[in-house]
């Protein structure tokens, strides 16, 4: 990992009580914003990154020299208009783009922390951004948006902080992870701890790192969020500079080397470690039973403007979990709009380019600016 | 807007809660939140047409009334409103008590299929029916449950459901629709609506 040293960051000093009991203070979150924050300090939108995004939501990542994951979306423009809008994301604790996680040096013993890191919750994620409120004197914020475990942190936000967000856009995401969610999690994380590189996570990151179970648990990843429809078609059963099979293991198929390159490029800019609490995380998400079985719960304190998106073709956080959601706001007669956008996208379409997805959240946000600001609500 | 809308509206006190079954665009939706002070929800089928609403900043679900009325909690809505759509679904019987369960009134609007154009045209034409609110061919009509407005009346009374009002329109021209002059609005009235109570 790169010197994260440039990046933006807040201290947070107070102590944060994890849901494990434990408790932290004095750490770092890494956060870039896009876009001017106005006069009233009532055009903020706090974006929530997924399982393996950044702070870099938007623009190129200084450390990794990509676009940003989610470029499509924010950007002068575009569906979270910076022009209109200041888009602040951080990177969620446990992640490793600069804010605290196990990435992160022990200053008592000069190396990681590895798995001394204690194990977090998308509650405890998002209790650690909500400094960023305070940080930029932001009353009330327009809009908490993200997808997928984005999402999550969404509907987690909204529930901690009732009357914190006016918007709410929680996309392709669930509110209680489900078994096969967990076994795809599962999976990956013993690719990795199959390592013997891993070296039960207290590998010194520099010379060893356990490439080889991060790559394959990124590949098996990787399929979970693509679509049949939309692999047979961009692969099918292409070979790959090849006119036949060669009866052997290298990849004879397209698809093969499509994964394994994606395995590849992720070791250079994803920590191993952060792969594991981050999907445990994401493993220990119901917010369902947070309620006591009732997710109407969840939102029963919150006047927040719910916008709730699913696509068709993704089956990893398929439209019934969203439309849970939807339902069990519809039971407290809360403010909702939900729609199922048709794609062979799969899961990634959040963070693709499908125009009807992103043209319709962009008329949502700026609509809905104009009538909650006439109405003053 | 709609005639039909106009009238629908005037149904429909200030400061109170409305669902919209089937709202199509939103148009019925954005003329009374922006013209009375109600908090309205849709429901809404077609994708597209729920993109455009909620483009528009309205809040709606994509579903089917079918099934998804059942997430609504009963009574939770002041104004249920259901406009041309009870004669496609599979069962407009348990749609209605759906409605009924789910709004304190309900304002529900039918085409009617006993307008005398109608029956002209099946009495000397003998073919299906096509109108402009009818202007579908039987073999890709959405409608399967087509009735008159004398049908909807006798269901009505046989079920125990109380009508407040029952209005008929014609073109631009609305008029009551009381018993004694029933039979004759039934043949003149393009549309008829009536607001209910369980």
């Amino acid at each position: 990992m790169s010197n994260f040293d440039k990046l933006k960051s807040i201290i947070i000093k107070q102590p944060l009580k994890l849901d494990c009991g434990k408790e932290i203070s004095n750490f770092p979150l890494a956060y870039e914003t896009y876009g001017n924050l106005n006069e009233k300090k009532d055009n903020a939108i706090l974006v929530f990154h997924a399982l393996t995004g950044d702070q870099f939501a938007s623009g190129q990542n200084p450390v990794t020299n990509k676009e940003g994951w989610w470029n499509y979306a924010v950007g002068p423009g575009k569906a979270f208009d910076t022009e209109k809008f200041f888009v602040i994301c951080a990177n969620v604790i446990g992640g490793c783009m600069g804010s605290y996680g196990p990435g992160t040096i022990d200053p008592t013993t000069n190396k990681t922390i590895g798995t001394n890191f204690p194990v977090i919750t998308i509650n405890d994620m998002v209790n650690a951004q909500y400094n960023l409120l305070d940080h930029f004197k932001i009353e009330r914020l327009f809009a908490v948006a993200g997808g997928s475990m984005g999402g999550m942190q969404v509907l987690q936000f909204v529930s901690n902080f009732p009357n914190k967000a006016k918007v709410a856009l929680p996309i392709a995401c669930t509110a209680s992870h489900s078994a096969q969610n967990i076994a795809f999690n599962e999976l990956g994380r013993q690719a990795i701890m199959s390592d013997t590189n891993w070296k039960d996570g207290l590998y010194d990151g520099k010379t060893s790192n356990p490439d080889k179970g991060l790559a394959v648990a990124r590949m098996a990843a990787h399929i979970t969020y693509l679509s049949k429809k939309g692999l047979q078609e961009k692969f099918g059963r292409n070979l790959q500079e090849r006119s036949d099979l060669k009866f052997g293991f290298d990849a004879d198929f397209q698809i093969e080397s499509y994964l394994r390159y994606q395995g590849s490029v992720f070791v250079d800019r994803f920590d191993a470690n952060s792969y594991l609490y981050i999907t445990r995380a994401m493993d220990y998400f119901d917010l369902t039973k947070q309620y006591g079985g009732n997710l109407s719960k969840a939102f029963k304190e919150s006047k927040t403007k719910f916008f709730i998106i699913s696509f068709t073709s993704d089956w990893l956080y398929p439209t019934s979990e969203n439309k849970d959601i939807v339902i069990a706001l519809n039971a407290i007669g809360a403010d909702v709009g939900f729609v199922e956008i048709k794609t062979d996208k799969g899961h990634d379409s959040f963070l693709l380019d499908v125009p009807d997805f992103l043209s319709t959240i962009k008329n949502y946000l700026s609509t809905t600016y104009l009538n909650i600001n006439e109405r003053r609500i | 807007m709609k005639e039909e809308f106009k009238v629908i509206s005037k149904l429909i006190d200030e400061r109170s809660r409305v669902l919209d079954v089937g709202c199509g665009d939103g148009i019925l939706m954005e003329y009374l939140s922006k013209n009375m002070v109600v908090d309205v929800r849709g429901l809404e089928i077609s994708k597209e047409k729920v993109k455009k609403c909620l483009s528009n900043g309205l809040a709606v679900v994509e579903g089917n009334a079918e099934y998804d009325l059942k997430q609504f909690p009963d009574l939770s809505f002041d104004y249920v409103i259901l406009s041309q759509t009870l004669q496609a679904f599979m069962s407009p019987e348990n749609v209605i008590k759906d409605l009924l369960r789910v709004g304190k009134k309900v304002i529900v609007t039918i085409p009617n299929f006993g307008h005398w154009k109608i029956r002209v045209d099946l009495l000397f034409k003998g073919e299906m029916p096509i109108t402009k609110n009818l202007p579908y061919e039987w073999y890709n009509t959405p409608n399967l449950h087509m009735c008159t407005i004398q049908d909807f009346y006798n269901f009505c009374n046989n079920k125990g459901i109380n009508i407040f009002k029952t209005i008929s329109l014609n073109g631009q021209k609305t008029s009551k629709i009381t018993a004694s002059n029933l039979k004759y609005k039934n043949l003149i009235s393009e549309l008829g609506i009536f607001l209910l109570e369980k």
